[in-house]
């Protein structure tokens, strides 16, 4: 967590720039121009409520999704098109676009670990891959990512072998593993059983305390109000809030925040 | 008693043709198949319509029909193959449609979280196939696999209405001299049961394990 | 490829064996998936509610008539049974019986699936509204497994039809038997397969494309729920 948190006295460009950005399925528009900067070493929070595209928009930045229009830009590099924003531009091949995900690695909902791989081998797999590791330095960045998330014991179980909370420990390591620009987590904590979410978020704020640059997307308001340099509060594809924590939970100085917060229960100061 | 032991050598012989007609399609439907499977979900549009086309075509034709065409209609145009060839032509091409759909399938029943969790730690397309999609998709391939092999087998039983003498029109011409139908089918029916039904406990041992 | 003449002229003036064909193998279809549900339902109810000495033997039955090829029960039922049992019956109905029994192996291991996946919750509020057993089955257990169960019934049905193509082998008139009888007539292979082909084909997508209306139409009705 960096001290200096208001966006404009930052002079370097920030690790990823989102200009204008709008998404459509079909007829339904959900994300309706979406500007957001990142800095190294913040933590953004993003909350709101469902539909309000805050889980497009993170799977926009790793190109999961396609955005129609604006752009998005990790350190300076256009993310899912070649010759920036504007009408002509072209999709990046598949193979460029290999190469810039490592660099805005995902936790997922779901955790999606490779049920036929051990432990550590989802984690080498990508270090091997992407990352041009060996084998024997893949494996041992694999196990010291996770012993840090606490599964030393593990390296060798398959994921059917694992609890919920572990198998998305799991999936922390394989994604901070790749020494990526930014992490994007996505509810990671959502599918899991509460008793598991605590260990679960503990490496997280231990991440964030090393001053990881992360984004994620999350319904745990505390941990949010704990961890995050700034919270983006989405609503029906607008960013309707970009502020410090404390603003935002304790002021809650709009409207619609304070209809969504009030269904938390969002402790005051 | 001694009826049964002296059919048996004819019997013996027809089970051969059988094996080997069965045998043969599953070895070229594999062949053809697989790779095709792979390209109907993975491949470009020009090359998923024509597998599309042709997999549900073959499939919407009886097996018999379609080898009635190939055994008597290819010498017509003038396409002369050896019985034997042109029965496992037809029972390949049937069945290669099959295997493609089964492929198809293995693949389409990969959770995408998969694919998307494979994509964010930067496989491109191929290493995504071999590492993490591939080994998925055998495990989900073998169970309706080895189902389809036992379908073959019986569905070699047919190239006996073309006069090749499988297992099955061995029997009908052994019945035909002794006169004796029912036991003889029964034993038949235990012939192709002994086969077939190792295949089947196996399939449903393996889709008990992998699903 | 050497010359071919076509000459569909021929094949046209038996035309109506293939029409007439046609519609016995539909004839022959559904009575076979009427016979085969009937045993299918039955056998799948007794195996899921039923004594427990009952499920070895109809194992067997399921175990037994998919493993053994269709073509070799049609003869035993056709040739081997009547020299065995003093019975007498003509290849249709020898060759529906054969179908039927062979289909009701596999419809029995469809709908006890569907069955088995009726949700729990939805029996007990049968129960709870005061619906004896047999109304809970009726009411509640066989409509929901029935919607359950429609994309596997539906291949069944058109597989099924596809498989009374078989019964040409005992002479029996259905429209692969028709297409055979006209080829040795005349001679013309190839056109005759060119008409054959698209009627099987445009049956089979028919067939399939009714049942995807079945399925639609239930779908919506549930919605509402």
């Amino acid at each position: 967590m960096t001290e200096n948190n208001v966006m404009n006295e930052i002079s370097i460009e920030p690790v990823i720039r989102i200009a204008g950005v709008t998404k459509s399925f079909g007829s339904n528009q959900v994300l309706k121009g979406i500007d957001l900067d990142v800095g190294k070493g913040q933590v953004i929070a993003i909350i709101g409520p469902s539909g309000s595209g805050k889980t497009t928009l993170l799977r926009c930045i790793n190109f999961l999704e396609e955005y129609d229009g604006g752009s998005i830009r990790i350190d300076g590099v256009e993310v899912g098109y070649k010759g920036g924003a504007g009408e002509r531009r072209r999709r990046r091949s598949d193979r460029e676009l290999a190469t810039l995900r490592v660099d805005a690695a995902m936790v997922f909902q779901q955790f999606n670990l490779f049920p036929h791989l051990t432990a550590a081998q989802n984690v080498m797999l990508g270090l091997v891959k992407s990352r041009g590791k060996t084998k024997s330095d893949a494996r041992h960045i694999a196990e010291k990512w996770l012993t840090r998330v606490g599964l030393a014991d593990k390296f060798d179980a398959l994921p059917s072998q694992l609890s919920g909370g572990q198998q998305q420990r799991v999936g922390i390591a394989r994604a901070v593993a790749m020494e990526p620009k930014v992490l994007l987590l996505d509810e990671i904590t959502s599918a899991l059983d509460p008793e598991l979410v605590g260990e679960v978020l503990a490496v997280v704020k231990e991440l964030a305390v090393e001053g990881r640059t992360m984004i994620l997307v999350t319904h745990e308001m505390a941990f949010a109000k704990e961890v995050a340099d700034r919270v983006v509060f989405t609503d029906q594809g607008h960013i309707v809030i970009d502020a410090p924590p404390a603003s935002v939970f304790d002021e809650q100085p709009n409207e619609r925040l304070r209809a969504f917060l009030s269904r938390f229960d969002v402790v005051g100061p | 008693m001694t009826l049964y032991l002296q059919t048996l050598p004819f019997l013996l012989d027809g089970l051969l043709i059988t094996l080997l007609v069965s045998v043969g399609v599953v070895l070229l439907s594999i062949l053809v198949g697989i790779p095709a499977g792979c390209a109907l979900v993975f491949g470009p549009l020009w090359a998923r319509v024509p597998i599309r086309l042709y997999a549900d075509f073959v499939r919407g034709v009886p097996i018999l029909v379609l080898l009635y065409f190939v055994y008597y209609g290819l010498p017509a145009i003038k396409v002369n193959l050896p019985s034997l060839t042109a029965a496992i032509v037809a029972l390949t091409a049937f069945k290669t449609a099959q295997i493609i759909e089964i492929a198809r399938g293995a693949f389409q029943s990969i959770p995408i979280g998969q694919t998307e969790a494979a994509k964010s730690i930067g496989l491109g397309l191929f290493d995504r196939f071999v590492y993490v999609l591939a080994p998925q998709a055998v495990r989900r391939f073998l169970p309706p696999f080895i189902n389809s092999v036992v379908d073959t087998v019986k569905g070699s039983s047919l190239v006996s209405l073309l006069g090749i003498v499988d297992l099955m029109l061995s029997l009908q011409q052994v019945i035909g001299r002794t006169h004796v139908a029912l036991p003889l089918y029964a034993m038949g029916a235990l012939m192709y049961f002994a086969i077939n039904f190792p295949l089947s406990a196996l399939s449903r041992r393996l889709e008990r394990r992998f699903v | 490829m050497a010359n071919y003449h076509f000459n569909f002229a021929i094949v046209w003036r038996y035309a109506a064996k293939l029409f007439d064909g046609l519609l016995l193998s539909i004839e022959l279809a559904a009575l076979t998936i009427a016979i085969g549900m009937a045993i299918g339902l039955v056998l799948a109810l007794i195996e899921l509610d039923g004594p427990r000495w009952a499920k070895p033997f109809i194992r067997g039955y399921v175990e037994f008539v998919r493993n053994v090829p269709l073509l070799l029960l049609v003869y035993l039922v056709f040739y081997g049974i009547p020299t065995a049992i003093d019975l007498e019956y003509d290849a249709t109905t020898s060759f529906v019986a054969t179908l039927a029994i062979y289909s009701g192996a596999y419809l029995v291991e469809i709908l006890r699936a569907g069955l088995a996946a009726v949700p729990g919750g939805l029996i007990e509020a049968g129960k709870a509204i005061g619906l004896t057993p047999t109304g809970v089955l009726v009411h509640v257990r066989l409509p929901m497994a029935l919607r359950i169960a429609l994309p596997s019934l539906s291949n069944t049905y058109v597989s099924l039809f596809k498989d009374t193509s078989i019964a040409s082998a005992i002479a029996v008139p259905e429209l692969a038997y028709g297409m055979r009888w006209i080829e040795t007539q005349t001679f013309r292979t190839v056109e005759v397969y060119l008409m054959a082909t698209p009627i099987y084909l445009v049956t089979s997508y028919a067939i399939l494309l009714l049942l995807r209306q079945v399925e639609r139409r239930y779908a919506i009705a549930r919605q509402g729920k």
